[in-house]
C-alpha cells in the first residue's frame, strides 16, 4: 500500500534490466519498497539486477516477460498481480535502435516500434486493468523528450515514444477517479548503456536524477514529469519551431 | 464513479469513488455503501467481496484508516438515531453513526456532556470507539472506550454480538480501527454539567521546560488541559506555549443574564474554506507570523474566563473543510507519545522539529493519564505531541522516519488514527499487544472480510 507520500511497498518493473528502472527501484527500496518484481527476458543481467536489489534488503522475484509477445502479457502479469497488490508498475522497457541501420532495415525499425509502442500498449492495458481492480496504484511510464517532437536524428525511436506518450496520457485520463495514478516521465538524454557512445545532448542527466524525479512525482501525484525540469520549457519552445528550422538543428 | 471510465467497460471498479482521510493524501477507490438499517449493514458486510470492507464515519481520521482500495467502504453516518437517554443516570444508547455534535445538541439541554471529545465534534460514536479517541481530559477520564458500557458489533460471520468491557473482543475493538467488525450501537456513560460554558485559565510558558513543569505541577487541578506549542520558535524560546485549562463552569459562575438558559448549546460557523487553494499557503513565513501573533495575543495569565464549548474544544470546527488550506497535496498529522521519564526524547524531538523549521501551526502538547484497555489504544502515561505538516514539504518522509526512531527508542508510539506513513517494521515495538490483536482477528475473521488501506500498509 502506498503511504501519504505516494511511496509504494511493492513494485513491478517491466524492463527489469533498465538502468533507469533499477536506479528508481534502489531509491524506492531505501524508502518503503519491500517487494520487487523484475520482469524481463530471462538473462544473467536480469538475475544480477535482482541479486543487487536483494542486497538492499528487498524481497525480489524475476518474471519472464517479453514485450514483443503481447499474447503472453495477460498470463505473465496476471500471475504477479495474483500474488498480492502491486502498488507501483514502472513501465521502463524500450529499445533505442540504430537510426541509420533501422532506416535501411525496416524489420529492425518495426522491432523498435513494437517494443516501445505496441508492447507497452499491451502491457500497459493489462496492468491498468489489474490496478483498477485493486482500486489503487501508480503506473509510471518511461516516455522520452524524443517523443515530444520527432527529430531527423532519431525519428524512429522518437515516433515510438510519441505513440507511447500519447497512449499513456490517454490511459491516465481514462483512469482518472479510479484510484489509479498514471505518471508520464519524459527524461532527456540519460547517461546509460543505451546511450553509451552517442554524442551527449544538452541537459543530459543520470538514472539517479530520474529516480529522484519519479519519487517527487509520486509525492505530488504528478501526471507529467520532465527530467531535468528545465526540459519542460525547452521542449515547449522546440515544439513550436518551424519544421524548416527544426530539421537543421544540430541536436 | 467517473464518466471518463466508460471507455474501459466491464472493468471492476466502475462503481467506485475515490476516498481519502482528513489529511487528503493517498486517495484510493472503493465502493461507498451507506446502510440505513442494521439489515442493510449486514447485507453490505456479506456482499463486500474479495477485497473486503471497512466502516467509515465522518472521515476525520487523518490517514488511510477508513479507506479500502478496490473493496467496500461502509459509510455509517446513515445509522444516526439516538435510541434512549437515561436523563437521571446519564447514559445514552445510540447508533454508531451518531456524531458527537449531535449528542451535544441532544444531551446538553438535559445537563449531560459527552465523556470525551477530541478536537472536533464531527466524529461518530463508532469512530470514537474504533480509534479509541482521547481528549483534553485524558489525564482525568481516560479514553472514550472507558466510558462505553457496551456496544453491538456486527462481525465477519454476519452475527451481531453484544460486547462489554473486560472481554477480549471489547479490548480488540477499542482502538481496533474498525478491523474487528462494524459497531452498530453503543451505550455510553455521560458527564454531568451545570452549564454549557467552560471556565478557562490561560497562561503562557516561556519554553518547553517551563511548559512541562507547569503541566506536571498543576494539571491535576483541571479536568481539561492542553497546551498549544510554537514549534517554529527557536533558541531560548524553543517550545514556548500557551496553556489553556479548565472545567465546565458551575451555574454560580455565570453572570445573571446567562443563568436563564445555562445549558443552551451554541456554535458559530464561518464560511467553508474554498475547494481550490494554492499550495504553500502555509509557509514558514505565514506560519511563524501566525504563531507569533497567537503567542502574543494570549494573556500571560488569566483565570475563570467563560468560553463556549465550541471555542474551548473545537475551534477548527468553526471553519468547515479547514483541511483544504493545505492545498491539493494535503497534509500529515504526526502524533506520538513517550512515557514519563522520557522527557529527554520529547525535548530532542521538539528541538529537531524546531530546527528543521516545519511550518506547523497546530501543534499541541498534552500529558496523558493511565493507559486504556484497548490493545491498540494509543494513550500511555506520558507526553503526547501532535502537529500538522504540509505533505509536500521536501524530505518530510525521511524526517518523520527519523522522529519515529527517536519515539520508538524511547518506548513510545504513534497514533494510528493519525498515521499515513509509519514504517511497518516499527509497529510491533510500538504496540506490544499487536500479536494478540492479529490472533483475535485471525480467529474472528479468518477470511479477512474487514480490511483497510491502513491494515494493508501496516500489516495489522
Amino acid at each position: 500500500m502506498k503511504d501519504a507520500f505516494g511511496l509504494p511497498q511493492s513494485l513491478l518493473v517491466l524492463g527489469g534490466t533498465s538502468e533507469i528502472a533499477l536506479a528508481t527501484a534502489r531509491r524506492l527500496i531505501a524508502r518503503r519498497t519491500r517487494t520487487v518484481w523484475l520482469a524481463g527476458r530471462p538473462s544473467p543481467a536480469l538475475e544480477e539486477a535482482a541479486g543487487q536489489l536483494r542486497g538492499l534488503g528487498a524481497d525480489v522475484h524475476t518474471v519472464a516477460f517479453d514485450a514483443l509477445d503481447p499474447a503472453s502479457h495477460e498470463a505473465v502479469l496476471g500471475k504477479v498481480f495474483a500474488e498480492g497488490d502491486v502498488d507501483m508498475v514502472l513501465l521502463a522497457f524500450g529499445l533505442l535502435g540504430d537510426q541509420a541501420r533501422d532506416e535501411r532495415e525496416p524489420e529492425a525499425a518495426v522491432r523498435v516500434a513494437q517494443t516501445n509502442y505496441t508492447g507497452a500498449v499491451s502491457a500497459g492495458l493489462v496492468c491498468a486493468r489489474a490496478l483498477q481492480s485493486q482500486g489503487h496504484g501508480s503506473l509510471v511510464v518511461m516516455s522520452s523528450v524524443a517523443g515530444e517532437r520527432a527529430r531527423r536524428a532519431n525519428f524512429i525511436y522518437g515516433s515510438s515514444k510519441a505513440g507511447l506518450d500519447a497512449f499513456a496520457q490517454g490511459l491516465g485520463d481514462a483512469l482518472h477517479g479510479t484510484g489509479v495514478h498514471v505518471m508520464v516521465v519524459r527524461p532527456g538524454f540519460v547517461r546509460t548503456r543505451m546511450t553509451a557512445g552517442l554524442p551527449e545532448a544538452p541537459l543530459a542527466t543520470t538514472p539517479e536524477a530520474v529516480a529522484t524525479a519519479v519519487e517527487l512525482g509520486l509525492r505530488r501525484r504528478s501526471e507529467t514529469v520532465w527530467v531535468p525540469g528545465a526540459l519542460r520549457v525547452v521542449m515547449a519552445a522546440l515544439r513550436h519551431l518551424p519544421r524548416s528550422v527544426c530539421r537543421r538543428l544540430p541536436v | 464513479m467517473s464518466a471518463d471510465t466508460d471507455s474501459l467497460p466491464d472493468v471492476p471498479g466502475l462503481d467506485h469513488t475515490t476516498v481519502t482521510g482528513w489529511g487528503r493524501t493517498a486517495p484510493t477507490a472503493a465502493r461507498l455503501i451507506r446502510p440505513r438499517t442494521y439489515e442493510e449493514a449486514a447485507a453490505a458486510v456479506r456482499e463486500c467481496g474479495a477485497r473486503g470492507g471497512i466502516p467509515r464515519g465522518l472521515g476525520r481520521a487523518y490517514g488511510d484508516a477508513a479507506q479500502n482500495a478496490g473493496g467496500s467502504v461502509l459509510d455509517m453516518t446513515g445509522l444516526d438515531r439516538v435510541h434512549a437517554i437515561d436523563a437521571d443516570g446519564g447514559i445514552v444508547l445510540c447508533d454508531a453513526g451518531v456524531s458527537l455534535h449531535r449528542l451535544m445538541e441532544v444531551l446538553l439541554p438535559l445537563g449531560w456532556f459527552v465523556p470525551v471529545t477530541p478536537g472536533t465534534r464531527y466524529v461518530t460514536v463508532g469512530g470514537a470507539i474504533g480509534a479509541d479517541i482521547h481528549g483534553k481530559n485524558h489525564h482525568v477520564s481516560g479514553s472514550f472506550s472507558r466510558h462505553v458500557l457496551s456496544f453491538e458489533l456486527l462481525t465477519a460471520d454476519g452475527e451481531i454480538r453484544t460486547v462489554v468491557p473486560g472481554t477480549p473482543l471489547f479490548e480488540a475493538t477499542a482502538g481496533g480501527m474498525g478491523l474487528t467488525g462494524v459497531i452498530l450501537t453503543a451505550t455510553i456513560r455521560l458527564q454531568p454539567v451545570e452549564t454549557s460554558l467552560m471556565s478557562v485559565d490561560t497562561e503562557r510558558a516561556a519554553d518547553l521546560d517551563d511548559l512541562m513543569a507547569r503541566l506536571s505541577a498543576t494539571d491535576h487541578r483541571y479536568r481539561y488541559s492542553v497546551a498549544w506549542i510554537d514549534l517554529l520558535a527557536r533558541g531560548a524560546a524553543t517550545g514556548r506555549a500557551v496553556l489553556t485549562r479548565g472545567d465546565h463552569a458551575p451555574l454560580d459562575a455565570l453572570p445573571a443574564r446567562r443563568r436563564d438558559a445555562p445549558l443552551s448549546f451554541r456554535t458559530s460557523r464561518l464560511p467553508a474554506a474554498p475547494a481550490l487553494l494554492p499550495e504553500g499557503l502555509l509557509s514558514r513565513t505565514t506560519v511563524s507570523l501566525f504563531n507569533e501573533l497567537w503567542y502574543r495575543k494570549a494573556p500571560r495569565a488569566r483565570s475563570g474566563q467563560l468560553q463556549r464549548i465550541s471555542a474551548f474544544f473545537h475551534p477548527l470546527d468553526g471553519v468547515p473543510h479547514w483541511n483544504r488550506v493545505y492545498g491539493r497535496g494535503g497534509f500529515v498529522q504526526y502524533q506520538f507519545v513517550v512515557g514519563h521519564g522520557q522527557e529527554d526524547a520529547l525535548r530532542r524531538v521538539v528541538r529537531r522539529i524546531s530546527e528543521r523549521r516545519c511550518p506547523s501551526f497546530l501543534a499541541v502538547l498534552k500529558r496523558f493519564g493511565e493507559s486504556d484497555p484497548g490493545w491498540l489504544s494509543f494513550p500511555v502515561p506520558g507526553w503526547t505531541l501532535a502537529l500538522d505538516i504540509p505533505a509536500g514539504l521536501p524530505g518530510l518522509g525521511t524526517f518523520l522516519d527519523e522522529l519515529d526512531g527517536e519515539v520508538a527508542a524511547a518506548g513510545g508510539r504513534v497514533y494510528l488514527a493519525k498515521d499515513a506513513r509509519l514504517r511497518p517494521e516499527l509497529l510491533a515495538a510500538m504496540y506490544p499487544r499487536l500479536d494478540d490483536f492479529r490472533a483475535l482477528r485471525a480467529e474472528l475473521d479468518p477470511h479477512g472480510v474487514f480490511v483497510s488501506d491502513l491494515a494493508r500498509r501496516l500489516h495489522l
